[in-house]
């Protein structure tokens, strides 16, 4: 079993880095649902406060971190003008053809903007701190936009990985 | 400051003011619109994608991305200052930022600004 650089990039990329982003979101979105007034100590408030903050933060960090590496690594050998590139051989097969086309052309720019989510949300999540459980109704649209932000990278991932599989970097 | 509220000068505790949250979540809405309408005018203009090839390797891509993240940054910051000790209704604010984001999300669809591409 080997990896080539490209492909250990990919893995990075694609598994690495969107693992990380699928546990932050997990924890986080189940310390958004648990963090209700009234079912929860004191002490309970502020460890799971931290708990999303961080959870919040790493989501964050982790979608910058694929967006970054995705357009800026892999996507330069994906999109090689020479004709065994992902791209270039996509493009030679009407049969797949669309994975480019729609498929790479969506990717490559709603993927961008799960970042701009996430990091609004965690900034908002630091800055009420453990107040805001008393803001039920900033908690809940900030889980709504958590969740966006998880599923516009999930459509980019998704993708990703179909692309992959049709067309790998080597 | 401490738990999200903050002492006033006669010691007693008020709530932290919306704002500041309002800023960050417009900024994200305002990135997401600015990459949309790059990608469809890059779509429509052959000259406007070449100029947004800020990377030969990336493509117009690199440029998109950029400014999108500068008007993300540079939007969080102005607001930032506009809205600081204000506290704007967070329905508003969280209705708006999701129009944003939806109209982002449709210039950025395929289908939508493929349409715009010149008739070759």
């Amino acid at each position: 079993m080997h990896l080539t650089y490209r492909e250990w990039w990919a893995v990075v990329h694609g598994m690495g880095l969107g693992a990380l982003f699928l546990l932050a979101f997990a924890g986080g979105f189940a310390e958004f649902w648990s963090l209700r007034s009234g079912e929860l100590s004191e002490k309970g408030i502020m460890t799971r406060t931290r708990r999303l903050e961080v959870g919040t933060w790493i989501m964050a960090a982790a979608a910058w971190l694929t967006v970054v590496t995705g357009t800026w690594v892999v996507y330069p050998w994906y999109r090689d003008p020479a004709p065994d590139s992902p791209r270039s051989l996509l493009l030679a097969d009407p049969n797949t053809a669309d994975w480019h086309e729609f498929g790479m052309e969506w990717k490559e720019h709603i993927a961008w903007i799960a970042p701009l989510l996430a990091t609004a949300v965690a900034f908002a999540v630091t800055y009420y701190g453990t107040s805001l459980i008393k803001h039920q109704g900033v908690r809940r649209a900030l889980m709504m936009f958590f969740t966006a932000s998880f599923l516009i990278a999930g459509v980019a991932g998704a993708l990703g990985a179909f692309i992959t599989k049709a067309a790998p970097v080597h | 400051m401490e738990n999200g509220m903050m002492k006033t000068s006669e010691g007693s505790v008020a709530e932290r003011p919306f704002g500041p949250v309002a800023a960050v979540f417009l900024a994200a809405g305002i990135g997401a619109l600015v990459l949309g309408i790059l990608t469809t005018l890059a779509e429509a203009s052959e000259s406007f994608k070449s100029w947004l090839e800020w990377s030969t390797s990336v493509g117009s891509l690199s440029g998109k991305t950029i400014i999108a993240v500068i008007a993300f940054v540079v939007a969080w910051a102005v607001l930032g200052v506009g809205l600081r000790g204000k506290s704007p209704k967070p329905t508003s604010i969280f209705i708006l930022t999701a129009i944003l984001v939806a109209v982002g999300l449709v210039l950025t669809f395929p289908t939508f600004f493929q349409a715009f591409a010149p008739a070759e």
